[in-house]
């Protein structure tokens, strides 16, 4: 129901929103729930288990049943806060967890069974048969339970990220959070204030009390507009501080567009920010705890802070005939706003005898009780317990006020523990807490406005006198200092349930019932009861549920102590915190030169770490891959093939000592190496298994260049960084990245030479660029360099253009291999190359094979000390029952074999234990004429010509196979050296 | 004789203008790793190109010859072909194909580097003459500021089309707010 003049809404613009399929109209202003109260619809939610009718509770981020989902489809929303969302022209919202409807909801038939459900329930009943868990209990129990439900299809929506790095951050935008922001700005501070909510104000837009000469909300939003103003300060509402870290850092999401209908077109639904902040200010206020007694969760029983704030700023009551409950004078004032806004108040209702009530125009209640409430969809009546008796008065809204909890969460975010205070009945933040934070105002214990903006004042001079700013004067508004006086009252004693975590259905009964049952530390009573564990994170029920397992078992509060709090403070979508990383946002792309002519040439892109490779090029009359990929082997056997190796790691090294640390880098010695030659090397890490392999070229006397694989060029960078940095910092050494700064080719085949003639500045022969030859040479009139390296086994060359060149001269390689009867070639061939010839990549050297494994034990130089040597000498290490590289071939023609199968004896069974070892490679060889690999064998370089069993359980193959050598072809290396 | 044509990183993905920021890729010359071997590089570089060696996190020189700290005893030289001279105190590396060079100017490039850098580029803290090596959402970077409402971004030359990609969400984001 609306009150006339009550509100900061804006009457003139009038919006319609739908709930549950029906229209209904609220203002500019409003939310969700606030609109909903204004049309009369108490009845917002079914709860989680036993779907009891629920209406709003609070009026905050703290809601338990108010929860909704928004729109539709892939952008649907669920467990919305009615109390945060607010509404837009056109926004679409349903309830949740009731079927068929809100009204009519069948599964409330869980509220019958309610004696069987009681905490602890699933764990007694459904212990066995244990195979019924996971096929029938829990299935069937997610279907009963729960809240909203994503839709299932991939959300469009934008989420964003971002980072803010300020002087000071301050945490709420209420009397103490404007004070201390108000006062570091003035004193120069580069201050950020956050808000959870749209209005900046805090408590001063939801009472009625006066700050100054005028009331507290306008003074709040004149304050807000100065803030905006100063250069210094970046306001931030709809933001809520969700997390506090090590370093100053913070979490929060901010609600960009959640109160518009704009989606998509880069606009961002939500960013999450990370804000670094030299100090902050904790000024989050209080939340006000209901007080249990049974039925306590009928829809219109709402806290009284709630019933205020919905009168004060958006001018509803929730109630015609209210009642007011509480166990502080805090409460007084709900049933004193009703009243003067013209709202009947149907009583107040003081647990303590000894209340002071002044100038009451509503029946008072001293020393009472409310200890049930009557009506099922919406609240009809109380019932009063007085030392005389009970009695009944009539009222549609309760409003309760169990007294206020200091919203502490952030500070016991780096492991803090609050402190309680016996006089508010309350926890509050333990000082130093979470280092370089101040806290102020009611999250502090301090209630009254007056209380609120001194503490805001001081603790935003404490930031500037940290920050090493001058102190500067704040004037000081006048506003109520109250006191607040509170009497413990957790639990109305009675029959019945009396609910305290409304959205998971624990009752007081489940509390006491854990104590029973011997769960009597605070963190199992949780877990057992699941009290707090739902996705308001229990913030107005914890302290009750507490005090209540402290009474349950004769211990104090502070002894029983709190769970922990621990980040977000609110739920924050993983859409938001992973913003960015959806589709082609995931991980960098990495494309090589020859990328879009490989594309556009039709050939399949795979991922190689972030780079992307051609597969293979498929030509006209090719259906499939295979046929492709015997072509490209074709072409650099019989003629000449092309392929982009720049993704391989490129390490430049230069200085006097280069030649030192290739020698203790790798296995096998370098500094022997003559300039104008390539040598093959093998890397160890520390622990002696293999790292890495490649090629290093000797360029000039002090200078070399080192080839990685292209998986490993990040590793093989990082460990001679350490090499370099930890173990002899004394060597003259420096090395540089060049992976990106040349473009290479491999040009491979018989023809391979008459290729590069066509091209090179001046023609090559044999005699002067033989095997494992280097140089400088001109590249179609560019300055290049070539390697006469090998990783197919035939005459071949690997050269490199600066990149800016890479797309042109691929394009140029290609067209002259193909009118040599070539052409380009692809990963797929690439590697039946390479396993043709018994070359390993890291399909072999998976981080588990030593050199030895390899069969290049002997790689390990004998002269030289280097990484990984000693440690790769280790008995366990080189003993011929490891299993060691062998080649492997089909026994049967054309049959399958396949990577990642296990090798067995014939005959045994393939069972753990009796593994010989494992395929690591395979292809179809056109050479050999049908399927060779690679892999590892117990003893194998003594077993060529034996026949065992490959069996690949995830494939369902089995198959014989014999053990060969592992280079199938040219085992001379004639070839190569053509 | 067959002729190589050269070919930009982001040719064929810049400009790009979004709001009051834009995108545009540039030439910066030479680009030159210098990492010194010894003490004498930092003579060596004044004398041959006029700019002190930078200090970590900083610029030296200007538009046309700037040196940029890149990391543990490196600069990067832009602008001009490396002195000869310089090669006899460390490595004298040529990694002008290797980054892409992008800047990124208007009142809203602040803004937008907020969704992808995890460092205060905020005017008042990041001045000209600052540099950073950090990242651009998941790749590694250079920026540095080049004037009130300007940066130079550098990335890994295969990786631009990322770059793009991020500069060009952030942007739109950064525009919808108005």
């Amino acid at each position: 129901m609306r009150v006339a003049g009550k509100g900061l809404i804006d009457r003139d613009r009038r919006i319609s929103f739908r709930f549950d399929g029906r229209s209904y109209s609220g203002f500019k202003g409003d939310t969700v729930a606030s609109a909903l109260l204004a049309n009369g619809v108490t009845l917002m939610g079914r709860s989680f288990k036993y779907h009891r009718p629920r209406g709003v509770l609070t009026a905050g981020s703290e809601e338990p049943n108010a929860l909704i989902t928004t729109g539709r489809g892939a952008g649907q929303e669920p467990n919305v806060r009615a109390t945060m969302q607010e509404i837009w022209e056109g926004l679409e919202t349903r309830s949740q967890n009731a079927w068929p409807t809100l009204d009519f909801d069948l599964m409330a038939v869980n509220d019958l069974a309610a004696p069987f459900l009681g905490a602890g329930f699933y764990y007694k009943t459904f212990m066995w048969p244990k195979a019924f868990w996971e096929a029938i209990y829990e299935p069937v129990i997610r279907k009963a339970a729960g809240l909203g439900a994503l839709s299932g299809e991939s959300n469009a929506d934008n989420y964003e990220r971002a980072y803010a790095f300020c002087d000071l951050l301050v945490i709420g935008a209420g009397p103490a959070g404007l004070m201390a922001a108000l006062t570091a700005a003035r004193g120069g501070a580069d201050v950020i204030l956050a808000d959870e909510d749209s209005l900046m104000g805090g408590r001063l837009n939801a009472e009625s009390g006066a700050v100054g000469h005028q009331p507290g909300a306008i003074w709040a939003a004149e304050t807000v507009a100065e803030l905006a103003g100063m250069d210094n300060v970046r306001l931030m509402p709809r933001t809520t501080v969700t997390g506090a870290y090590d370093g100053g850092m913070f979490g929060a999401l901010e609600r960009v567009n959640q109160h518009t209908a704009r989606r998509g077109g880069g606009a961002p639904l939500e960013t999450f920010w990370r804000i670094a902040a030299k100090r902050s200010v904790l000024a989050a206020g209080a939340i006000e705890r209901p007080i249990a007694f049974q039925n306590n969760d009928r829809p219109g029983v709402m806290t009284a802070g709630a019933v205020r704030a919905y009168l004060n700023r958006w001018g509803v009551s929730p109630g015609r005939k209210v009642a007011v409950f509480g166990n502080n004078d805090d409460a007084h004032r709900t049933a004193r706003d009703l009243a003067a806004a013209g709202v009947h108040v149907a009583g107040l209702i003081d647990s303590r005898p000894d209340a002071e009530v002044e100038g009451a125009e509503f029946p008072v209640f001293k020393g009472a009780q409310v200890c049930n409430a009557a009506g099922r969809k919406e609240l009809e009546a109380v019932t009063l317990r007085t030392a005389t008796g009970e009695e009944a008065i009539q009222a549609d809204c309760l409003a309760v006020s169990g007294g206020w909890n200091p919203t502490v969460n952030l500070t016991c975010h780096l492991s803090g523990r609050p402190t309680w205070r016996e006089d508010i009945q309350a926890f509050v933040p333990t000082e130093g807490a979470v280092p370089g934070m101040d806290v102020a105002g009611a999250c502090n214990g301090a209630f009254s406005t007056h209380a609120c903006f001194e503490a805001g004042i001081v603790a935003g001079r404490a930031a500037l006198s940290a920050l090493g700013r001058k102190s500067v004067d704040v004037k000081m508004p006048k506003a109520e200092d109250a006191p607040y006086r509170v009497q413990a009252l957790w639990a109305v004693a009675g029959k019945g349930r009396a609910w305290l975590d409304f959205q998971n259905d624990v009752s007081v009964k489940d509390i006491k019932q854990a104590a029973v049952e011997n769960f009597k530390s605070v963190e199992h009573m949780k877990r057992y009861t699941t009290q707090g564990m739902a996705t308001d994170q229990g913030k107005n029920s914890n302290v009750a549920a507490l005090a209540i397992l402290a009474d349950a078992t004769g211990r104090g509060i502070p002894e029983t102590g709190t769970t922990t709090f621990r980040p977000p403070y609110t739920s924050v979508a993983i859409a938001a915190m992973g913003a960015g990383a959806q589709g082609a946002g995931f991980a960098p792309q990495r494309f090589t030169t020859s990328h879009k002519q490989s594309v556009e040439m039709g050939a399949p892109m795979i991922e190689a770490g972030l780079w992307y490779r051609p597969s293979y090029f498929p030509r006209a009359g090719e259906s499939t891959w295979r046929q492709s990929c015997d072509r490209e082997v074709g072409h650099v056997r019989q003629a000449v093939g092309v392929c982009d190796v720049s993704t391989l790691g490129k390490i430049d090294i230069q200085g006097p000592d280069a030649a030192k640390l290739l020698d203790f880098a790798y296995t096998n010695m370098f500094s022997t190496l003559k300039v104008g030659r390539v040598r093959y090397g093998l890397m160890l890490r520390e622990d002696g298994t293999v790292m890495d392999d490649g090629t290093t070229a000797r360029l000039r006397e002090q200078h070399f260049v080192m080839t990685t694989t292209t998986a490993a060029a990040g590793n093989v960078m990082r460990h001679l960084e350490f090499v370099t940095q930890s173990l002899h910092p004394e060597w003259q050494v420096a090395f540089t990245s060049v992976t990106e700064q040349w473009a290479q080719f491999a040009v491979a085949g018989p023809k391979s030479r008459d290729l590069l003639n066509e091209i090179l500045g001046k023609p090559i022969d044999s005699e002067g660029w033989p095997f494992m030859a280097c140089g400088e040479v001109e590249v179609a009139g560019v300055p290049g360099r070539l390697f006469r390296i090998s990783f197919s086994g035939e005459h071949a060359y690997e050269v490199a253009v600066p990149a800016r060149y890479g797309a042109s001269l691929f394009k140029l390689l290609e067209e002259r291999a193909r009118a040599m009867g070539g052409g380009a070639y692809g990963m797929e061939a690439l590697n039946v190359l390479r396993i043709e010839k018994g070359f390993i990549t890291h399909a072999e050297i998976e981080g588990r094979a030593t050199a030895f494994d390899v069969g290049m034990g002997r790689m390990i130089s004998a002269k030289k000390d280097c990484i990984g040597k000693t440690m790769a000498a280790r008995p366990g290490l080189v003993e011929e029952t490891r299993p060691q590289l062998v080649g492997l071939k089909a026994v049967e023609h054309m049959k399958v074999i396949t990577a990642g199968g296990h090798l067995y004896e014939v005959g045994a069974e393939a069972k753990n234990g009796n593994a010989l070892g494992h395929v690591s490679s395979v292809c179809f060889s056109p050479d050999v004429g049908g399927y060779i690999g690679l892999g590892f064998v117990r003893n194998g370089p003594a077993r060529h010509g034996d026949v065992i069993r490959l069996v690949d359980g995830l494939r369902g193959l089995e198959t014989e196979v014999e053990i060969c050598h592992p280079v199938f072809l040219d085992p001379e290396g004639g070839r190569v050296r053509g | 004789m067959a002729e190589l044509r050269p070919m930009a990183p982001a040719a064929e993905l810049l400009p790009l203008e979004i709001g009051d920021a834009k995108a545009e890729e540039i030439n910066p010359g030479h680009l030159t790793s210098l990492t010194a071997i010894g003490d004498g590089m930092g003579k060596a570089l004044e004398k041959a190109h006029g700019m002190a060696w930078p200090a970590p996190n900083r610029a030296a020189g200007k538009e046309g010859a700037r040196c940029l700290w890149f990391g543990l005893r490196e600069v990067l030289l832009i602008g001009p072909a490396p002195n000869k001279t310089l090669g006899r105190h460390g490595a004298v590396v040529d990694q002008s194909d290797a980054w892409c060079a992008v800047t990124l100017e208007g009142a809203a490039a602040e803004d937008v580097l907020a969704r992808l850098v995890p460092v205060d580029l905020r005017v008042a803290h990041f001045k000209r003459g600052h540099t950073v090596r950090s990242q651009v959402y998941h790749m590694n970077a250079s920026i540095t500021r080049v004037g009130q409402e300007k940066f130079m971004i550098l990335v890994f030359r295969s990786m631009a089309t990322t770059l793009v990609h991020d500069l060009k969400q952030a942007m739109a984001a950064v525009a919808s707010r108005g």
